[in-house]
């Protein structure tokens, strides 16, 4: 029998949801670091028990976690509980927490500057690990996206962090800009067939690909219309909300913009707009069905004003037709008198056959679905608000 | 002895109760403290200073003797009491929630 496991990152700390594969009784355990934010936790492809989250505080800044347990313990892996927790020269190896942009002649580039929100230079400063991604074929190689906006990976299992400085070194670097929430690094998609490419998303930057493992890289905008911006079709500068892809057809991509729902067939060559009859085409989540790579999910936000679904009613968007035909599913979601938002990294969908659909709020429900969306259910009602949510299935 | 009060998520963090009691060689300054509070629980690192500037996190003071010592010299020597043990140095967060 399988087993789901659903990690949840919240405002104050992180939660774990166990079911069967019938996925109709959970239970619920956590909190995992209490009164922290936890922006996101992700489990490897390559081994599931191996987790890595993201542990974060405007207070004390970021702490990297690692589990390889499957979340029944915890530690940081710059100092792990059975070494020493200093070097032979009596340095500390607390290194797993520790995020420096790569400025040295032999990888690095300039740290120079990115446009603060009023267009003046602003010096870049790391603030938190919005995102991880453990690679497809290595434990113990993850992908980090970081405020502000750049790509960190780790190929010691977290112990160390080095930045992939050709992404902030582009020659657009200088003119991103954050978006209201910061200027972060949220998508990192990795592409199974070509496994030197990898998609990236920030906000407010945009899409940007390599080809070559992360040495250099070029932005996948073209197509973006962004009302906001002086030249609305600029290569970059789009507030791009999420972007996802199926593992299977990694060359069609699907994203939320700030406003518009777009589409690329041509891995990020060209994007075009898919809204179609969505009551609201403004947005953070959208996923992909784990088996049907034409059938597509977002959840409808009123707009970049009001952060909340249209009318006062919870309902996710599907398309089977790769966008433009959505149909509204609600059954099981409430359809008065709701006015919660669904952040960026805040749905998921398991492997099962029905295809499972989980989506967090910031009112603290998490809700699942077992088949595919067409009804949904709490699994909990009352965390703090939720950030990020994945899941996992356990064979 | 220097005795230093830790805000309770860095605590936590540490795995420690109470007070935290350090031995230090030399002069005792916020800079000497907080070298040897990292030596003694990495975890700690970057979390009370940046890792690379080595800047007060914004949201944190230090405090002794009933003294704000943030915007002192890391190198100024701090109070007779607070090397001695008598007093402790105050790690303090900004209060949230309210």
């Amino acid at each position: 029998m399988n087993k789901v496991r659903v990690l949840v990152g919240t405002r104050k700390g992180a939660f774990i949801l166990r079911s069967d594969g019938k996925r109709a009784k959970w239970t619920v355990n956590g909190p995992h670091f209490g009164g922290w934010e936890i922006y996101h936790a992700k489990g490897s492809p390559v081994d599931p028990n191996r987790l890595y989250l993201s542990q974060t505080s405007s207070w004390f800044g970021q702490i990297i976690q690692r589990s390889d347990d499957g979340g029944r313990t915890w530690f940081q892996p710059g100092t792990p509980p059975v070494e020493p927790t200093t070097t032979p020269e009596g340095m500390p190896k607390g290194e797993s927490n520790k995020f420096v942009y790569d400025i040295s002649p032999a990888t690095g580039k300039p740290l120079t500057t990115h446009q603060w929100y009023d267009g003046t230079p602003h010096p870049w400063e790391f603030k938190r690990v919005w995102h991880l991604e453990p690679s497809l074929t290595d434990a113990d190689t993850v992908y980090a996206g970081v405020e502000d906006a750049a790509l960190f990976r780790t190929t010691d299992g977290g112990k160390t962090w080095h930045e992939l400085a050709g992404l902030r070194g582009h020659e657009s670097g200088p003119k991103w800009m954050p978006g209201a929430g910061g200027m972060g690094l949220h998508t990192i998609l990795l592409d199974e067939k070509h496994r030197d490419r990898i998609y990236i998303a920030i906000s407010a930057a945009g899409v940007f690909r390599t080809d070559d493992a992360g040495k250099s890289w070029r932005p996948a905008n073209r197509g973006l219309v962004s009302q906001f911006m002086p030249d609305p079709k600029a290569e970059v500068g789009h507030c791009v909300h999420r972007i996802a892809m199926h593992r299977s057809r990694p060359d069609v991509l699907f994203m939320q913009k700030h406003w518009d729902v777009m589409r690329s067939d041509d891995g990020g060559g060209s994007w075009r707009e898919v809204s179609g009859n969505l009551p609201s085409d403004f947005g953070f989540v959208i996923d992909v069905h784990a088996h049907e790579p034409e059938t597509i999910y977002v959840v409808p936000i009123k707009s970049d004003s009001e952060h909340y679904p249209p009318d006062g009613k919870l309902r996710v968007y599907r398309s089977r037709t790769g966008g433009n035909d959505w149909e509204a599913l609600t059954k099981g979601l409430p359809q008065r008198d709701c006015y919660v938002d669904i952040l960026r990294d805040a749905m998921a969908v398991d492997s099962l056959d029905r295809c499972g659909v989980y989506f967090g709020t910031t009112g603290g429900q998490v809700y699942a679905s077992a088949d595919a969306g067409d009804s949904w259910a709490p699994i909990v009602r009352d965390l703090p608000a939720v950030l990020s949510v994945e899941v996992q299935i356990l064979k | 002895m220097i005795r230093v009060v830790l805000p309770y998520h860095l605590r936590t963090l540490a795995k420690v109760d109470g007070e935290v009691q350090l031995d230090l060689k030399g002069p005792v300054t916020p800079r000497a403290i907080l070298d040897a509070l990292e030596a003694r629980y990495p975890m700690l690192s970057g979390t009370i200073r940046d890792h690379v500037t080595k800047q007060r996190r914004p949201f944190l003071r230090y405090f002794a003797c009933g003294e704000d010592l943030s915007f002192e010299s890391q190198d100024a020597h701090l109070p007779d009491k607070v090397a001695s043990g008598e007093e402790p140095f105050l790690i303090v967060g900004a209060i949230s929630g309210g």
